[in-house]
């Protein structure tokens, strides 16, 4: 299935992986936070993280920090937890990787999720499928607080006061806007 | 009083935009209901009986003359005629059509107003001290906060799912007129050790199925890092508040379930993690928001106003209408005017838009251009010269809103109740009507005292009956509309939830309980002594003899009333 990353779909180089699926070789695969932290060879691969909702690693403990990918799973569109899981990833660990949203994922959520440091998701609702083709986003373009660092890529405005450490921010990100 | 900038301005429009492209996609079925609903909730759109409803939101209830004009021109063009004020200090508007709706919020967008979040489960409006900046007994204006928690708190990206929904209330004054303490977070503004301001945080207030009054968080923080710790408190709720099942939902639950002293360890943990730089407000934004509350450049004049006094002497309506409902104010020789939406066979919290319009008139005349709204539903201005009363209570009269019952027991707080709303068990609107007209002489209404009485018409408290001295809730008995009479609820500092006394009555008995009740008060009453204090000191017993009769005859007489 494709993923929507930066503006566009593209197609998707990661699998999930069953719990007593072997992993080949090399192979981009996603496993439980279960068989990550059981199976700590894993780790060195290109091995990602699949998150239940709700489920809250400890990222120091469970050496995720340099993970290439955690998937977040919205069991349904109006469970918010993944907003506060996410945005902590990205604030607190500094958390580089992929974060992906899976599940019930929505237009009108998108833009949101972006601004809590989401920069993938994995789409099964047509019509937001057929939105986003279009290029079509509906989210705000301004914001009275202050990107998450890592959603950079989502493009906002925030208030004009905070506009300076906004820039001082996005300079030491090295990014610059979607 | 804030108004908006260019980003304020542009921000709201774009949210306006933002909707009306929601609403045509729902329209042409590229959203279902399902997801359309917090999308619509998220902008005060809400599904009721008859229609949908939509909320205005009042930002901790300040409006300015051109604003509550702007409501009227709504009231009339877009509902039928009027608006009620809610407990919330918002506006709601009960006819809405959904096709309209975006029209509406490009009306309020003009005067710099908005819907956000008025519905939905994401951080509510924050409601304050209705006479904030005013008040003698202030220790700074909480506007200031307000204004800055509704600012943070708009389209907060992690908090917009959120359990349930989340309300705030802040106080600056030595008394509590916020209700703080029934409130997810309620905040007191303090002093610390060194003279310093800061905020006493409270958690886990709430009415509902489970009352409960809230438990001190934090004796002290201080100010500038409200922000953060807010996010902190948010960040552990949100991850996890219950949301299995949505009578338990709420943070009281959250904080019961894991006791004060964990819940307190979790957030003090989460706001050492967080970094709290790139979230607190900087000086210069403090100062920028703060600027607009700046104490208006009033003229002190004479404590007492000859045409006042005669007007006293020569008009009882006056003199009681004065007594009640005027308050001092900072500023000698200027007071506080209470306007209460409560007339006589009116629903408590309704305006016309003629109404609001000759308020909105007597503001920009003699009130600095500004109203403010209560959660007791009623509305206030909060700088009136003395000289200039006279012209504001014939105002007042002249639009049909010149009671003198401010908190006396007509001063009933209600809420929409079966009339309108799908969640009631009972109608509301028609009891507290009943209830006005018995106490409607305004001598018995004085003798009576400061009396609060509240009617909800389901479990979901909204008429706030467990905080009335008097609370009537209504309830489903075998398919026929009773009501729950309870006592002793208290909203301010000394906040209590209200103890069921007995079995609950058929509609048409509960306008005499209450006659006995208010009997039984005036009977065992001290000198001075309001309803409360009086019920405080000689408890239930003698209410519940009066309404039930003694212990040992109860069943007899409890079936007597049961099918009066």
């Amino acid at each position: 299935m494709p993923i929507y990353r930066g503006g566009a779909f593209v197609d998707d180089t990661w699998r999930v992986l069953g719990d007593d699926e072997v992993a080949d070789r090399g192979a981009h695969v996603i496993v439980s936070l279960e068989r990550w932290r059981s199976e700590p060879q894993l780790r060195t691969g290109n091995v990602g993280v699949i998150l239940r909702a709700g489920e809250e690693p400890d990222v120091i403990a469970d050496g995720l920090v340099d993970a290439p990918l955690i998937v977040i799973t919205f069991a349904k569109f109006t469970d918010g937890r993944g907003y506060s899981v996410a945005r902590a990833l990205r604030e607190r660990h500094a958390f580089k990787g992929e974060i992906r949203a899976t599940g019930d994922v929505l237009l009108d959520q998108i833009p949101l999720m972006l601004r809590c440091g989401f920069d993938a998701f994995e789409i099964t609702h047509g019509p937001t499928i057929a939105a986003l083709g279009r290029g079509y986003l509906p989210g705000l373009a301004l914001s009275y607080q202050r990107p998450v660092g890592g959603s950079r890529r989502y493009s906002t405005v925030v208030r004009p006061s905070q506009a300076s450490r906004q820039v001082a921010q996005e300079q030491n990100d090295g990014a610059g806007q979607a | 009083m804030y108004r908006y900038d260019e980003f304020d301005a542009a921000f709201v429009r774009s949210r306006t935009a933002q909707f009306r492209d929601q609403v045509a996609r729902r329209l042409a079925g590229e959203i279902s209901e399902e997801q359309f609903r917090p999308l619509r909730l998220h902008n005060g759109l809400y599904l009721q009986l008859h229609a949908y409803m939509l909320r205005v939101a009042i930002p901790y209830g300040v409006l300015s003359a051109r604003q509550l004009e702007q409501l009227a021109r709504i009231a009339r063009k877009h509902d039928r005629g009027y608006g009620h004020f809610t407990t919330r200090t918002n506006i709601q508007f009960h006819w809405a059509r959904l096709e309209e709706t975006p029209d509406v919020l490009d009306l309020l967008a003009d005067v710099d107003m908005h819907a956000i979040q008025t519905s939905g489960n994401c951080i509510r409006n924050t409601t304050t001290d209705p006479y904030a900046g005013v008040a003698i007994d202030e220790i700074e204006d909480p506007r200031v906060w307000a204004e800055i928690i509704r600012q943070w708190s708009t389209v907060h990206p992690e908090f917009l799912f959120l359990p349930r929904k989340f309300k705030i209330a802040i106080t600056g004054a030595a008394e509590d007129r916020a209700a703080i303490l029934y409130h997810d977070i309620g905040m007191r503004i303090v002093k610390g050790k060194g003279g310093e301001t800061g905020f006493a945080i409270y958690v886990g207030g709430g009415q509902g199925r489970t009352p409960y009054v809230a438990e001190e968080l934090r004796s002290f923080l201080p100010k500038e890092q409200l922000l953060s710790y807010l996010e902190a408190i948010m960040r552990v709720y949100n991850l996890h508040g219950r949301r299995d099942n949505l009578y338990k939902s709420r943070i009281k639950v959250l904080v019961k379930a894991l006791g004060i002293e964990e819940f307190r360890r979790q957030v003090e943990e989460e706001w050492s993690k967080i970094d709290h730089v790139s979230i607190d407000l900087p000086q210069e934004e403090y100062d920028r928001i703060a600027a607009y509350f700046a104490p208006l450049p009033l003229v002190p004049g004479p404590i007492t106003d000859a045409g006042v006094e005669k007007r006293r002497r020569e008009d009882a309506s006056f003199d009681s209408w004065v007594r009640n409902n005027v308050l001092p104010h900072r500023v000698a020789g200027h007071v506080i005017v209470n306007i209460l939406l409560k007339e006589p066979g009116k629903v408590p919290g309704d305006a016309t838009a003629d109404q609001m319009e000759a308020v909105a008139a007597l503001a920009r005349a003699y009130g600095h251009d500004e109203i403010r709204v209560t959660y007791q539903q009623n509305l206030v201005l909060p700088n009136v010269a003395l000289v200039d009363l006279v012209k504001v209570y014939d105002g007042l009269v002249a639009a049909g809103v010149a009671v003198g019952n401010y908190e006396l027991i007509t001063d009933i707080i209600s809420c929409p109740g079966l009339d309108y709303c799908n969640l009631a068990n009972a109608r509301s609107i028609p009891v507290a009507l009943e209830i006005a007209k018995r106490f409607a002489d305004q001598s018995v209404a004085e003798d009576i005292g400061r009396l609060r009485l509240n009617v909800s018409g389901c479990i979901n408290a909204c008429g706030h009956h467990h905080s009335g001295n008097i609370g009537i809730l209504g309830v489903d008995k075998k398919g026929t509309e009773h009501y729950q009479i309870t006592l002793g609820g208290s909203p301010g500092d000394d906040a209590e939830v209200g103890t069921i006394l007995g079995p609950s009555f058929p509609a048409e008995a509960v306008p005499d309980a209450i006659e006995t009740i208010v009997a039984t008060y005036r009977a065992h009453r001290r000198e001075g002594e309001v309803f409360l204090a009086t019920y405080r000191r000689i408890g239930q017993a003698p209410f519940k003899e009066a309404l039930y009769g003694a212990p040992n005859s109860g069943a007899s007489s409890r079936k007597q009333l049961q099918e009066a």
